[in-house]
This record gives C-alpha cells, structure tokens and sequence, in this order.
C-alpha cells in the first residue's frame, strides 16, 4: 500500500517536473494572480483594479491565465495566502499597502516569480513597486468645484491622514482657489475607507453647514446619493459613480490599472521583467475622468480638458510655487516644483488657506 | 450657528439613533428572556440586504420592510433552535450568527452593490409638518422613525404591564423556578430571539432604505455591537435605550459638525465612547448591586437551561 503510494508520489513529482520542463520550452499561457483588499463590489478602489484584470484578459486571451483573491487582510493572512498563489503562478500583484511586507518576504523564498506591489516603496529584485498621482485628477476637479460653488463652501469627506489623503485635499484646493478666491473647503474626517452610513452622516452634516459641491476620499456610493437627495453636486471616486447621483454628478476620478497589468504582464511572457518603480498619472494613462456631466458649463469644461491635456503632456504639477505651507512658512518658491520625495510622498500638512486645523 | 442648522442636527442625531433603538430593544427582550444573542450585527445585516433586494425589485417600501423582518426573524431562527433545542452555548452561537450573516449578506448582496433605489420618503403630515421648528424636528420623518420610538413604549408596555411580560422576565431572572410553575421557558425564549431578529433585521434595514440608498458589504460597520453595548446601558431598562441611541448616535453626528467648524475632538476618542460609558455602566451597576437595592440584569443571562422534567 505505502509502496504504491510513494510510486504514485514519484509518477506526479515526474510528471510536474516534466510540465515545468515543457513549460519553459513552449508558450504555455502566463500565469498571474491578484490579491484584492476588498470585494470586488466596492465600486471603487478593489472594482477598478480587478477593470484592470478584465482588460489584460481581454487583450491576452489564452495567453494568460489570471486567478484572484478578494477581501484578503491586511494581516498574517495575506502572507499565506500570497505564499499560495507564488508555489503555482508566474506574477503577483499585491493590490494595497499592508500587502507590503507580506510581499517583500514571500518574494524571499520565490526568487523566480515575479511580484508587484501597489502603493508601497520596498523593492526586491523580483519586486516592483507602483502607483498613481491620484492628486493629479484632484488638481482638475478642484478648478470644476471652483466654479461650480456658488456658496464658495466645498465639502471634503476625508478617510485617514495619510499622505495619499492629504495631497489630494492639497491638490483639490490650490486648484480651487486658482479659479475662485473665496473658496473654502471644510473638511470632515470620517476615519473609514467604507461606511456608507457614517459617510452619507458627513455628507449631510457638511451640506447642512453650507456646502454645495462634495468631494471624496471614501470609498461608498453613499455621499453621491445624498447629494442627489439634496441637490447638490458631487464628485464620483475611483470609479464612475454617475449612476448613483444622476443629477449631481459632476465627474469621477477613473484609476486606469489595465495597460500597466498587461504590459507587467507581457513583460514575464516575453521574459524582459524587470524590477521597477512607477508612479504613473494622467501622462502615464494611468489616471482619467469620466465624462462629465452637461451641468458643467462650456468655458468649465472646456478649462478642465486643457487642464488634463496639459497633465497628460507633462507640463502641468499640480504642487506649482509660489506655495505656502498652512503656517505661511514658505514651501515651494515661485515656479518650483516639488520633489517627489520626500514632499510629495510623505506629505503631511496643509497647503496655506485652508482652514481647517490639521489632523492630529 | 443659525437655526437651520440645529435642526439639521437634530434631524440627523435622531436618525442616526434609530438603527441603534431597533436592534437594542429587540435584543432587550432577547435578553430579559435570559438569553444573550451576540448575533445582532449578523442579523442586522441580512436585514440591510433583504430589504434592499425587495425594495429594488418591488420598489414597495412595506414589503421591503416585512423581508428584512423576516430574514432577520430567519437568522434568529437559527440561533433560536441551536441555543434552546440542541442546548449550544449562547456566546459562541451569537459570535457564529454575527460571522455568518455578514458572510452570506456579502456572498448574497454581490450584484446589488451597482445599483440604487429611491430612498423611502419622508411622511409629511398636514399642518403639523409645515410648523415652524417643531414641524422638522418632530413631524416630518420617515415612519420608521415614530415606528422605532413607539416600540420602546410597546416594549416597557408589553414587559412591565403584562402578564406574558411579567412571565418573560422572571423566565430570565430564574428559568428553574419559571419552568417549575408550569412555564413554557423554551418557547418564551424562542419567541423573544423570533423578536430580538425581526427589530434588528428592521434596524439593518433602516440603513439601507432610510438613511443611504445602496448596498454596501459590512454597511452595518459595528452598530449591532453598539446596540448591545447600548442594552447594558440602559441598564435591561425600555426608556434608557432611547437615552443611549441618541447619545451614541449624537457623538457620531455632532463630531462630524464639530470638525466642520474645526472643533477637533479625537476621532478614537470619539469610537471608543460607546463602548466605555458601558463599561462605566457595568460596574456602577455592580457597585449598586452590593447593596441589593437595583439589580436589572437579568439573572438567567447567557445560562442554559436544560428542562430536568
């Protein structure tokens, strides 16, 4: 019994090794896995990412094979569960930040495949890094809330102070002042990626206290459909959130995953990967807007393309001097442009004009 | 501050209380009865979506309102026959029932998230609606919300004026002597957790078609743990629950103002208080326990009770 056992072990061990063996030899499909942090339900930051599945599948067809995990966390979980897909999978993308040392230590004992870590900054040599200049996008929306205000009051629903969060807000409000200067922006941190009750709170308490253009940085539908309730206009975030608010949807922020998948992707197939750190925008394809809405007027909408025109040539920063910081101590001088590390990375103050006392 | 935005916050403190107020008191008589049901955020939550599924699909606000009932009333079914016939220890079971109805909910709800309903509307009611002040503040909710405060009063009616609620409440302060007069303990028990799901599958709901119109996974996001922090609060006592919701559900909606006007409180501070002024209340009522004079919680809570006879 036991002997036969082990002969059975041997014929699968044999037969692995001559699969791997083929494998190396004639284009056997890619494969590559993806770990999500949330559902793909979210319609928002794990939707988008998993748009980018769908378009690598679309373009590879046979030629990839792609399995994927959802709502993986944060924890000791993700390390298993990572070390899973690395023993059957040529790539992995690890698709948030706590995702970061489970990855770096995984990619340790799997030399030969290859991982791709999204929004962090420890590298490996088969670990690459990449993001996108979400801030970008927040730059062109801050001109449309600029003109579309007519209470001068926008609301900002925040989630966490990191940095990612602050440029964002940085962004959206220098714009925001480039067109109209008595713009405010007050902020309300509501402290979760996902909530849509406390979400749809905020929203109302900062409609209440004189807002009439919300933008976000959660991840629900919710603060879209209490705009519409209450007709005021909206922002959508990381996927279009048009459906939601009809009438007061002004645009979404789109993140564009897919080109970068395939090419990563491409890349193992034709064997030319190398570790790489990108932090893709609007120049990269990486960022784009939804279609916006026919609320926003010509002379607005006509701004806004030029605006991402000049994003997608590279010769627009949002983070363009003279600007101070909240204290009026002086940051960039006039026609600087920051570095992106350590000022844009780490950001973690207001820009000057903002009210609002910044978190602790 | 003017006066528009003091109603505004009045509006939103008391709606932001009601999905507390219906999950605490169903689970205030689950608990009176002598049994501790941990699995309100579970059956919360399957409330949001069947409400949701049938509101979409029917666009019949009543109807949408009976399912959620009913699936909570399902959830709790499961609990029911668990705990009372096959005898499981309650906190385990309850912990189960929480995982569980987060997880079908998600697993159930997964095309629902790219959709939105109409939210159910406001009632207006003729002249009263249309009073300056008190017409907003008091008159022009949805009826859920008059719904929610009434079935406090029914509760207390119903537990302290009643023979069954007189009954009920000796069950959960001493199920052997309850059984030993020739009470039906089981069915008592099973009856009130059938209650405890069916006011929390209707708490769950009242997220999903009152305050937000849209599915979201895990949307409950912990108001069924408030909401039984919330029962130790008031102390197993109908009215106290109505004081809790609205300070629980105050802080949430005041600090959101307060950040809006820059006053900054400590947002964990802020998440943590619910779940310290129960601890606070916890002991206060053990201290006061020491001198015999109040002792509310029921004494049966989260015990087995296995029929000898």
């Amino acid at each position: 019994m036991s002997n036969r056992r082990l002969t059975s072990i041997l014929k699968i061990s044999l037969l692995s090794a001559v699969m791997a063996f083929t494998s190396n030899v004639f284009a056997d499909p890619v494969k590559a896995a993806f770990v999500y942090v949330g559902p793909i339900g979210d319609m928002g930051w794990t939707y988008q990412h998993h748009q980018g599945v769908e378009y690598v599948k679309s373009h590879m067809g046979d030629d990839v094979e792609i399995e994927y995990v959802e709502s993986v966390p944060e924890g000791s979980d993700a390390e298993r569960i990572i070390r899973t897909l690395a023993r059957k999978n040529d790539i992995i993308f690890t698709t948030s930040f706590g995702y970061m040392n489970p990855t770096i230590k995984v990619a340790e004992s799997f030399p030969d495949v290859k991982f791709e870590h999204a929004t962090g900054y420890m590298r490996a040599d088969n670990v690459s890094v990449y993001s996108a200049r979400f801030y970008e996008n927040r730059h062109v929306i801050g001109k449309i809330a600029g003109h579309m205000t007519n209470t001068n009051i926008i609301g900002y629903v925040a989630s966490f102070p990191i940095p990612e969060v602050i440029r964002g807000i940085n962004a959206a409000f220098l714009a925001a002042r480039s067109v109209n200067p008595d713009v405010q922006f007050k902020i309300v941190w509501a402290y979760t990626w996902f909530d849509p009750g406390k979400e749809a709170d905020a929203a109302n308490a900062l409609i209440a206290q004189g807002a009439d253009v919300l933008m976000q940085h959660t991840d629900s539908t919710a603060i879209m459909t209490i705009a519409e309730e209450k007709g005021v206009f909206a922002f959508g975030q990381a996927s279009d959130m048009s459906a939601f608010g009809p009438n007061a949807h002004l645009t979404s922020i789109i993140d564009v995953w897919g080109p970068y998948y395939l090419k990563r992707i491409m890349d193992v197939k034709n064997g030319t990967w190398e570790s790489t750190d990108t932090f893709g925008g609007t120049e990269e394809g990486m960022l784009v807007l939804s279609s916006m809405s026919d609320q926003v007027p010509e002379n607005v909408r006509s701004q806004a393309e030029r605006t991402l025109l000049g994003l997608s040539k590279g010769l627009i920063d949002p983070f363009t001097g003279p600007i101070n910081k909240q204290d009026g101590s002086p940051w960039l001088a006039a026609g600087e442009t920051p570095p992106m590390f350590p000022d844009v990375i780490t950001m973690d103050f207001y820009v000057e004009g903002i009210d609002s006392k910044y978190p602790d | 501050m003017n006066e528009g935005l003091i109603i505004a916050i009045i509006i939103g403190i008391s709606v932001a209380s009601v999905p507390l107020i219906f999950a605490a008191i169903g689970e205030l008589v689950v608990e009176r009865s002598g049994v501790l049901n941990l699995g309100v955020e579970g059956m919360m939550i399957v409330g949001a979506l069947a409400g949701f599924i049938v509101e979409f699909h029917t666009g019949n606000s009543f109807l949408a309102v009976l399912a959620a009932m009913l699936a909570g009333m399902a959830i709790a079914f499961t609990f029911a026959f668990l705990t009372q016939i096959l005898l499981t220890n309650h906190v385990a079971t309850g912990l189960a029932l929480t995982l569980f109805g987060l997880g079908i909910a998600a697993f159930a709800g997964r095309t629902y998230t790219e959709v939105r309903i109409e939210l159910i509307p406001a009632t207006h009611i003729p002249l009263l609606s249309d009073l300056p002040i008190f017409g907003p503040i008091l008159f022009s909710y949805n009826p859920l919300v008059y719904i929610a405060f009434f079935m406090v009063f029914l509760v207390w009616w119903f537990l302290f004026r009643t023979k069954q609620g007189l009954i009920l409440r000796a069950i959960g302060d001493n199920h052997d002597a309850a059984h030993a007069i020739g009470h039906n303990v089981i069915r008592y028990r099973i009856l009130a957790i059938l209650f405890g799901g069916a006011m929390a599958g209707i708490g769950g709901a009242f997220l999903s078609l009152v305050q937000v119109p849209i599915w979201g996974e895990d949307m409950t996001a912990g108001r069924g743990w408030i909401a039984l922090g919330l029962v130790v609060f008031s102390s197993w006592q109908p009215f106290k629950v109505i004081l809790g919701a609205l300070i629980f559900g105050g802080i949430t909606i005041l600090q959101l103002h307060a950040q809006g006007f820059d006053i900054r409180i400590s947002a964990q501070y802020l998440s943590m208080l619910p779940y310290l002024t129960t601890i606070i209340v916890l002991v206060s009522l053990r201290l006061r326990d020491k001198s015999k004079t109040n002792r509310t919680m029921p004494n049966c809570l989260g015990r087995i009770f296995h029929s000898t006879s």
